[in-house]
Parts: structure tokens; C-alpha cells; sequence
């Protein structure tokens, strides 16, 4: 993976300074409120329900356990002794004192990792494909891409005072793992006739109150004219962002407002300006970073058998492990979404155990999902047996991976400021209600997503089952959505009618799942289902 | 009741104006009244609180209640975690919030 140079490290370095210097200053009144939120938020520092909040980066979902070692540390020795993985890959503390936050970032700092850039009007954390470098089916490992964005986006002057946030995400396969077209810029590298790599671009995705899938503004870009190609779009949404409106200002609005030929055609004459410059990075760059990703040194002649004699074993390894590229190793998922628990969060005992099994069987690598799972990607099968045992002990061996408990949920009223209505309790029913292993295994693959309130963070509008909190004259409700999808057959999901009080929308989902059970096809997933029979047999099983 | 309510400047921990200090339960919260603005104003110059704000609540057997959700969770912690809430022991904390 990626280690930082000497300037990587001073430029963080300096900015843990530059803000326990801020910090000090707000605590001794020489700056108000007004003056110094902004700061704090420029370092991933939101004000909560209970306590701040600090939102750390995990680029691209990649982490070493050196890192997942300090991330546990931080949990304990600042926080409640738990983190909670978001839906951006990235890991978010609840407990967080002012005082103490310039000391968080300098013990991030010393493993390489930072929290700038995880909130307010910049380019986010990139989001990549947790089974980058490992997955069967990718071109190439998309990483390197990823790190270059990273770095030419980080501290970038123009990029610094966006109209809005902007998200971007990158993968190499045709499976979709990530919620590629629900990012503001989203880049799918591909091949062309002449084998040539490229990027198929898409621009003005994203969730919130307004939502939208991103266009295809782009069949195939070279690679190496990414960097002017990002500066023209980003130039043009700059130009014309409705600054003047919150709700108008993320390029989602300005790319679907214009329509997909005219943003498309601005954007174009915006990049040949960028080209004649000649900025773009030059070869031997790319080379340079994508040493860094080389591929472990996998064991060659490695058998692929795997004992399934053990039955719990055989069911986890059916539902968590994925095909690797090398002979002989696995990609394996491990699941924060235990039966009753809260969707991402891990304590630091489980993150230690989990950095353990990274070091020990997979090339001292881990990878976070936007599905607020994890993922070891480099694991011998043969080693697959003792990875899981440790896993069962530390009750992370799960075997629910895409099924209807491995729900995706934003935090909520229990800890959100923003939010309408409590997601995390509805989350832990619906788990509930379905607990019975073979009754999941029955519904296969069933995508639940529950967001607090229209912000839309637990991405309901690409849930197969979408929940969205809302206040209804002072308490929670929430509305049922339907038919949604992040993976490569994205779409959004649409509301099925009048919202549930909190064990109303658990029954509600069961009869849609039932409904689901009744008319689907041998060997249809929910989502087929839904696309084949449409809302209304849905909406009649829903509300009767 | 005119409630004021914010979060502690230095942890972020959710407290209540008891009439000349803050608290960290909502039980010790008075009706601040017509003061409420000018003791806002007042208690975030001098830097111990952030982002203050008026509520409505009443005085119940129970004692002081939040007229909003969010504000009872506020006050006693996440529903999700009793034990990271204010009354670990109490098995009837949360239903006060719902
Ligand atoms: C608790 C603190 C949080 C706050 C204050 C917050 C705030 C917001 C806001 C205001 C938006 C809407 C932005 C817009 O549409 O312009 C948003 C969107 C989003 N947030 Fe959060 N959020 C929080 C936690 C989370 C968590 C825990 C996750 C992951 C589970 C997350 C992931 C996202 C995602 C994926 C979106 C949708 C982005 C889009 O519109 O494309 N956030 N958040
Ligand atoms: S969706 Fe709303 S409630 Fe949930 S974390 Fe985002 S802002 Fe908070």
C-alpha cells in the first residue's frame, strides 16, 4: 500500500500543529464559535448529539494493522472503547473532547492517517472496490488511480472551496461494489479495442434529498488525462454551482439541470484548455505510485482445496469468501452486522483481533466496505479454517453477507444531530425478525438500507429495501422505499406509500419480503422480483 | 418551560442551565424565562458552552422532560447503548425517551 513521502508527512504533520494551535485558541476565547467551526470541520471535527465527532479517512478503504491497531488504541484511550464504519469507508468516533482531538490526529499521524477532508465543501475521501488487488475479476488494481486523485486533490487551492461537497469513486471490475454511479465523479477503468486501459466516466450522482445516478459523460478517457479531464469538470460545476442555494449546490443539480449533452460539451471544451497546459502526471509517476500496490508476494503451487467438514465453517465459507486472482488465496469478508447489534461499529478488542488476522494471514492488509463491513483480501485457504475460528471467538463470523441482516445503517437520532427518526433500532428489529439463518439463506441476496433523515447517509434511495426517518408532527415515522440498487444495475428507489411508526415498518418489510417469497421465480433475488411484478402487488401486500 | 441547553465547550457533553451554572442532567434544568436569550448570549462569550439553544419542556412527577425526542435522547445518551448512557442501571431510562 501506499506509504507517505517526507512531504506527505510534513504537510500532515504541520496541519496537527496548525490545529492544536486552533483548538487552544477557541479554548481560550480568542475565537468564537462562528470563527472556529469551520476550522474543526476542515479536520473532520462535527459537534453531535452527545460529544464531538471525529471522522477519520481510511483512503480507499485500504488499512495496514499497524493502523487498525491505532485506530482500537484511539477508541480506548479517547473514546468509549468502540468506532463505527460509515457507508464512505471511513471510521467515525462518538466521544470525542475538544481538548483532545489535536492529540488524536498526532497518533494518527504517526500510522499515516488523517481526518482532512472528511467533511465540509471539499473533495472526500475516494471511495475504491475493498477487493482491489485481489478480486478475480478486476482489470487491474484501480488503488494507484486512487492515491494520484488523493494526492492532487489534497490541499488543491480550487478544490479547497468547492460549491459543495464532492465524492468521488473509482473501481476496475464490472461488478459494482461500491455505489459507483451514486458519486458525484465516478470512474470505471476499462479497456478499449486497441487493449488500451481508460476510465468510462460518469458525473452528478448522489444521494440526499435530491437524488440522482450519475450520466456516462465519457465512454473512454486515456488514463493519463485524468487529472484535466477532473479539472474541466470540476471548473465547469465551479463556474455555474447555484452557490447561492444549499439545496441547488452539489453538481448532481448543475449536471442534471444542463442534461447530460450540454454539461458533457462544456465540460469537453473545458478539457482541450486543460490539456494544451500540459499538467497531466507523466507515466513514469503512475509507475511510481503503483509500486507501492504491487501484489504480495503470494505462494506459488498452493492447493484450492478447502475442508468443509465442519458444517458452521461451510456456511461461512459459502456465504463471506469471494474468488482471489492468485491460486490458492481467498478474499474474506467478515461482518459487522451480528443478529441485534449496531450495523459498522467494532470495538477495539475486535479491531486488535482483526489487525492480528491481517498481519498473520493476509499480507498485513484489511480493507473497510461501504457496506460498513471488512474484508481480509489476502488469505491462503489453507489458513481460512484458523482465520475463522478467531473470528467465531470474537463474534465477527457472521455468515450473513449481502442477505437481509447485513443491513447498512446511518447512526440516526441515537447520535446524529440531524437526524429525524432513530435508524439503528429498526435495523436491530428487521435483524431480528429475521434472525433464523436458513430463513436468510431462503431470501438470498436482500439489500436494506435505513437513513435517519433525508441527508440520506444510510443510502435508502439504493436500498432493494430503502427506510427513511422521518418527524411526523414531533415523533419518528418512517416510509417504506422500494426497488432501489448501488451495484451495477443501479436505480433509485421509489416510496411505497404512508410511513410505519417504528414495529409497523418491521411488519411492513415482512410482508414485502413475503410478497417477494410468494411470486418470485426459482432462483430470483429480491430485486429481480421487484423489476419483473412492479410496486403495485408490493404496495397491495404492504398496505392491504 | 424555556429550557437552554448546549454542549460543553472542551467534551462536547450535552449540558443544561440550571439558573447560574451548567449541569450534565437534565434534572437540574430550570425555566429560564424570558432571560433565556441574554443568558445565551452571555454564557457563550464567556466560552464554556457551544452552540446553545432554547427548548420546550415541562416539570413532570419524573422530573424535568424535553418536549422533543432528540432532546430526551440528548439528555440521556444513545438508546442503542444504555450503557453509555447517564443511567446504566436504569431499565426504564430509555422508555422516558420514547
Ligand atoms: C453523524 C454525523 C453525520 C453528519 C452530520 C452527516 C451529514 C450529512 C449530510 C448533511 C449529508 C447530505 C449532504 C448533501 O446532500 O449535500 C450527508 C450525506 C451522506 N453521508 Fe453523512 N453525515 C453523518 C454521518 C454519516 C455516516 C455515519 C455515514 C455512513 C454510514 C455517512 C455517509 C454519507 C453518505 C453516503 C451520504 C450521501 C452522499 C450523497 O448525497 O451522495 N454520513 N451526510
Ligand atoms: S442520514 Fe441523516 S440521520 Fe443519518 S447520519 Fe446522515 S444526517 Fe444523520
Amino acid at each position: 500500500m501506499y506509504r507517505y513521502d517526507k512531504y506527505d508527512q510534513a504537510m500532515v504533520d504541520t496541519r496537527v500543529e496548525e490545529f492544536r494551535d486552533q483548538v487552544r485558541r477557541r479554548i481560550e476565547g480568542k475565537m468564537d464559535d462562528d470563527q472556529f467551526k469551520p476550522l474543526r470541520l476542515k479536520n473532520g471535527l462535527y459537534l453531535q448529539l452527545h460529544a464531538y465527532m471525529l471522522r477519520v479517512a481510511v483512503p480507499y478503504g485500504t488499512l495496514n494493522s499497524a493502523q487498525m491497531r491505532t485506530l482500537a488504541m484511539i477508541a480506548r484511550k479517547y473514546d468509549r472503547g468502540y468506532g463505527h464504519f460509515t457507508t464512505r469507508q471511513n471510521i467515525q468516533y462518538n466521544w470525542i473532547k475538544l481538548a483532545e482531538a489535536p492529540d488524536i490526529l498526532a497518533d494518527l499521524a504517526k500510522v499515516e492517517m488523517h481526518a482532512i477532508q472528511t467533511s465540509g465543501e471539499s473533495i472526500r475521501n475516494i471511495s475504491s472496490d475493498q477487493y482491489a488487488g485481489a478480486a478475480a475479476d478486476e482489470l487491474i488494481d484501480p488503488r494507484p488511480w486512487a492515491e494520484m486523485l488523493r494526492q492532487m486533490t489534497t490541499f488543491m487551492p480550487e478544490f479547497s472551496y468547492l460549491p459543495r461537497k464532492f465524492k468521488i469513486a473509482i473501481i476496475a471490475s464490472a461488478e459494482d461494489r461500491i455505489a459507483l454511479r451514486w458519486h458525484d465523479f465516478a470512474l470505471r477503468i476499462v479497456q478499449n479495442t486497441a487493449g488500451e486501459l481508460g476510465f468510462e466516466v460518469f458525473a452528478g450522482g448522489g444521494m440526499g434529498r435530491t437524488p440522482f445516478i450519475a450520466y456516462c459523460i465519457r465512454e473512454f478517457l486515456p488514463t493519463t488525462q485524468i487529472f484535466s479531464y477532473l479539472q474541466a469538470v470540476l471548473r465547469v460545476w465551479n463556474r455555474h454551482a447555484r452557490r447561492d442555494n444549499i439545496h441547488k449546490q452539489r453538481m448532481k443539480i448543475l449536471v442534471h439541470d444542463l442534461g447530460q449533452e450540454e454539461f458533457t460539451a462544456q465540460v469537453e471544451e473545458a478539457f482541450e484548455h486543460f490539456l494544451s497546459l500540459g499538467e497531466d502526471f507523466p507515466p513514469a509517476e503512475y509507475d511510481r505510485i503503483a509500486a507501492y500496490f504491487a501484489p504480495p508476494a503470494f505462494e506459488q503451487g498452493l492447493s484450492d482445496e478447502i475442508d468443509l467438514s465442519d458444517p458452521a465453517f461451510a456456511r461461512w465459507v459459502e456465504r463471506q469468501v469471494v474468488a482471489h486472482k492468485a491460486p490458492g488465496y481467498a478474499i474474506a469478508n467478515i461482518s459487522l452486522k451480528p443478529v441485534g447489534g449496531i450495523p459498522g461499529d467494532i470495538t477495539a478488542e475486535q479491531m486488535e483481533l482483526v489487525a492480528d488476522l491481517a498481519e498473520r494471514f493476509s499480507f498485513d492488509e484489511l480493507r473497510s466496505t461501504h457496506a460498513q463491513n471488512l474484508v481480509l483480501p489476502h488469505v491462503k485457504k489453507a489458513d481460512l479454517y484458523t482465520v475463522w475460528q478467531a473470528l467465531v471467538s470474537a463474534g465477527l463470523a457472521d455468515a450473513n453477507l449481502d442477505l437481509i441482516s447485513d443491513l447498512i445503517a446511518c447512526p440516526g437520532l441515537d447520535y446524529c444531530s440531524l437526524a429525524n427518526a432513530r435508524s439503528i433500532p429498526v435495523a436491530q428489529k428487521i435483524a431480528e425478525r429475521f434472525a433464523d439463518p436458513a430463513r436468510q439463506a431462503d431470501l438470498g441476496e436482500l439489500k436494506i438500507k435505513i437513513s435517519g433523515c433525508i441527508n440520506a447517509c444510510g443510502h435508502h434511495h439504493a436500498g432493494n429495501i430503502g427506510i427513511l426517518g422521518v418527524d411526523r408532527k414531533g415523533s419518528e415515522s418512517y416510509q417504506l422505499l422500494l426497488g432501489g440498487s448501488g451495484d451495477e444495475d443501479t436505480t433509485q428507489a421509489k416510496i411505497a406509500g404512508p410511513g410505519f411508526d417504528e414495529d409497523g415498518i418491521v411488519d411492513a418489510v415482512e410482508r414485502a419480503v413475503e410478497h417477494y417469497r410468494a411470486v418470485r421465480s426459482p432462483n430470483e433475488r429480491f430485486i429481480d422480483t421487484y423489476r419483473r411484478v412492479g410496486m403495485d402487488g408490493f404496495k397491495e401486500a404492504i398496505y392491504g | 418551560m424555556r429550557i437552554i441547553t448546549g454542549n460543553d465547550l472542551k467534551t462536547g457533553a450535552v449540558t443544561w442551565w440550571t439558573g447560574y451554572d451548567w449541569s450534565l442532567h437534565v434534572e437540574d434544568a430550570v425555566d429560564a424565562g424570558a432571560d433565556a436569550e441574554a443568558v445565551m448570549a452571555r454564557e457563550v462569550a464567556t466560552c464554556r458552552v457551544n452552540g446553545p439553544y432554547i427548548i420546550d419542556g415541562e416539570k413532570t412527577a419524573d422530573g424535568v422532560r424535553p418536549a422533543h425526542i432528540k432532546d430526551r435522547i440528548r439528555a440521556l445518551g444513545p438508546t442503542v447503548r444504555p450503557d453509555l448512557t447517564l443511567k446504566p442501571a436504569d431499565p426504564e431510562a430509555r422508555e422516558w425517551v420514547i
